[in-house]
């Protein structure tokens, strides 16, 4: 981890105003930001930890924990909640056993995640699993999908 | 035969969800085959094109021979065969699969400016685009105009900022003109905050050139020669097609040192939005790219006196920046026509909800939503009625079915207790509840708050706590006064825009469907049948197949019955989730 960390400050050590840059950075190479990464760019950077943390709890983006190996990415926008998305994410929920505050399964496999919008809106709802976007997507379709990605890593 | 043939296959976010590379793909492969004609494969120019619009249909395809243009709708790759075989080569369309008809309907009242080549051009081709006129504006303009002048141009144009509160935007550019500095900003704002519109992920997926080129306008009016767009980070490809149109722009010569051949440096960095709804406001949009927590500040200072590193700094919206070129090209007289007295020009909105034809339209300012609704948008899903219309997004309202004959423009919305916002249409049916929507927005919008200030930190948060208890049956007499109350405070105390217009989908609802709050709070009932706490589930003796899909489901435990006989849900133990509702295959379920 620590050459990564190292690479991503060096890409932006010159630069003003990289703290948002440097989370972002960090996060598309770790799939999350770990506690250790605030602490080794604070003190390269000599700015304050919580500075950091303070960016990194405001925008949605940034997650602290680490994620699943799948991602499933629900659009919450206003065409797909109309559209009634909220019946997919119960499905997936359910599938799952994911409950209100936990996110990602307990094997660390699946994390369900809910975005303000994707910007799919015409064909809403939308749901995006691993990246493949499954539009006007229908419970039976989306719960299929996870569990053949299920069995798949079963297999492995 | 001769002359070019175009196949164009639309990538634009839903021609890619719907399996558009799989057809382009096809498209290669078929025209590429040895059995091809050689003369016909030498004309075909096939390539991916942005959004056409009428993503309801997609993967849509453009063939145009000998400026005949069809297009077929719903394409897969098994129907490429036949089209190129009876089309391309033997000169007669696949009539089954054309969408002639209903597009011609879908684009009659439209008016496309800033979309005119969305869709048309490959947007990772900077030839494409200079081949329609692209980047002769802004040469035009360094070479051979004063930016005076080209200020000038501009506000006479009537061009306002398309990104909500529709500021004239030749104003702002001469106010910074005149601010003093040496250093100065561009900003172009693609942050499209509004969950439920996808305007400027549409035009920089389908266009980048674009708002480069409109940027560059800008940077030469009020003298600056560093310009950022600020873009969400949730629109991957956007940011990709964006990247690669600054590098092919630069390998040009119209961004870097002395553009055009010019006296002129200016250049444009992409700065990842991290998903934040306050973003959308320019004081906030600034602290983040300068890496901090994106809260707003007291404005004056403007930003166009104190902005991004205490520089003068002007932040448009993509689809104003998306004007500019057209203006400068076909000028400012021919924009000022288009539009009403006080809102020049066109708008672009994406079209959703319970809409037939869902997609992304322009239309002349001055429009009327029915015809948008009817006309562009071919009426509402099959079976369903309009009850409302959603614009402006978690700041806008919804307009009643009864308003259907208003006039689309800043002024007569804004009359009506909503606005034009950036560009989300949401078409709300007679099953969708208008508390649930509101509370849906308010509970965005709490969420989204920064914290820096009282009313809107703690204010939205009571106003949801209201609106949770209503739409699950606990509402009080006297609550619909609160929100009241509540909604002017907020509006009146808050700091930002966000704070400010949060309420407002509280109060446009409370205006014009009163009813249906009363209905959740004093009759305990949900008219739209949506609010689950507000209803009863019961199973069809007659229809029950016994499945057990719903006992499996229910949290609860109330679903009892033996397989293959009907089930049964006993009222003391359900939780009214839902969930057996949405799991009946055979609508055995219902809800009242």
């Amino acid at each position: 981890m620590e050459s990564i960390l190292k690479e991503v400050l060096l890409r932006y050590r010159s630069e003003n105003g990289s703290v948002v840059s440097i989370l972002q950075d960090t996060q598309s190479q770790l799939g999350y930001i770990p506690q250790e990464a605030i602490t080794y760019f604070a003190s390269e950077l000599n700015i304050p930890e919580s500075r950091f943390y303070g960016v990194a709890t405001f925008y949605s983006q940034f997650c602290l924990k680490p994620r699943g190996k799948n991602i499933i990415t629900a659009c919450c926008g206003t065409a797909c909640h109309v559209k009634g998305v909220d019946k997919v994410v119960n499905a997936v929920s359910r599938r799952l056993r994911l409950s209100d505050n936990d996110h990602t399964t307990s094997d660390g496999e699946f994390t369900l995640e809910k975005v303000a919008c994707l910007g799919f809106c015409s064909i809403a709802p939308v749901v995006l699993i691993n990246g493949e976007v499954f539009g006007k997507a229908a419970v039976e379709k989306v719960v299929k999908k996870i569990d053949s990605i299920a069995r798949k890593d079963d297999e492995r | 035969m001769s002359g070019k043939i175009f196949i164009r296959v639309c990538m634009g976010p839903a021609g890619i969800a719907a399996g558009g590379k799989a057809v382009l793909d096809e498209f290669n492969k078929t025209l590429s085959d040895k059995n091809m004609p050689a003369d016909i494969s030498s004309r075909c120019i096939h390539n991916q094109v942005g959004c056409m619009g009428l993503c309801s249909k997609d993967v849509l395809v453009d063939v145009e021979i000998n400026g005949c243009k069809s297009t077929y709708e719903h394409v897969k790759p098994e129907m490429v065969k036949q089209i190129v075989d009876d089309h391309i080569v033997a000169g007669a369309p696949v009539k089954q699969w054309l969408a002639d008809e209903p597009l011609k309907k879908f684009l009659d009242k439209q008016e496309k400016v800033v979309l005119s080549d969305c869709g048309v051009i490959d947007p990772e081709d900077i030839e494409a685009y200079i081949s329609r006129g692209g980047y002769s504006s802004s040469k035009k303009i360094i070479t051979s105009m004063k930016p005076e002048q080209l200020i000038h141009e501009i506000k006479l144009s009537g061009l306002r900022g398309r990104g909500g509160a529709g500021f004239p935007t030749g104003l702002k550019w001469e106010i910074a003109r005149k601010s003093e500095g040496q250093i100065k900003y561009i900003i172009c704002n693609a942050d499209e905050g509004d969950p439920g519109a996808f305007m400027d992920r549409a035009i920089i997926e389908g266009n980048p050139h674009l708002i480069i080129e409109g940027m560059i306008i800008g940077a030469y009016a009020i003298g600056s020669n560093k310009g950022y767009v600020y873009i969400r980070a949730e629109y991957p490809l956007a940011v990709q097609r964006l990247e690669n149109a600054i590098k092919q722009s630069r390998a040009k010569g119209y961004l870097g040192s002395n553009i055009f051949g010019a006296d002129m440096s200016f250049d444009i960095e992409i700065k990842l939005g991290a998903g934040a709804f306050v973003c959308g406001e320019e004081t906030a949009l600034i602290a983040s790219i300068e890496g901090q927590r994106g809260m707003p500040r007291a404005k004056p200072p403007f930003p166009v006196h104190k902005g991004l590193w205490g520089k003068p700094t002007v932040i448009n919206n993509a689809e104003t920046l998306a004007n500019i070129p057209y203006i400068n090209r076909k000028g400012a007289d021919w924009f000022s026509m288009l539009g009403t007295e006080e809102s020049k020009g066109t708008k672009v909105f994406a079209l959703t909800g319970k809409i037939r034809n869902s997609g992304l339209i322009e239309v002349p300012m001055g429009i009327t939503l029915r015809e948008i609704i009817y006309d562009i948008g071919g009426g509402l899903e099959p079976g369903k009625h309009l009850k409302a219309v959603q614009t402006g997004g978690p700041s806008g309202g919804c307009i009643p079915a009864e308003m259907l004959d208003i006039s689309v423009d800043y002024e007569s919305l804004a009359k009506a207790g909503c606005i034009v916002g950036s560009g989300g249409m949401i078409v709300l049916a007679n099953d969708d509840c208008m508390v649930n929507i509101a509370r849906y927005f308010l509970n965005f919008t709490q969420s989204e708050s920064c914290g820096k200030c009282v009313p809107c930190r703690i204010g939205t948060k009571r106003m949801l706590e209201i609106l949770d208890r209503i739409t699950k049956g606990l509402g009080e007499p006297g609550d619909i006064e609160k929100l009241e109350k509540l909604g002017n405070d907020i509006r009146l105390g808050s700091l930002c825009g966000l704070g400010q217009t949060a309420p407002n989908p509280v109060l446009s609802t409370l205006k014009y469907f009163r009813d249906e709050y009363e209905a959740h709070i004093f009759d305990k009932k949900c008219p739209a049948g949506v609010c689950n706490a507000l209803l009863t589930f019961s199973i069809i003796e007659s229809s029950c197949k016994g499945c057990q899909a719903c006992a499996k489901a229910c949290p609860s435990g109330a679903i009892t019955g033996d397989k293959k006989k009907p089930h049964f849900i006993d009222q003391k133990l359900c939780i009214k989730c839902g969930a057996c509702f949405d799991v009946c295959r055979f609508k055995s379920v219902q809800k009242f």
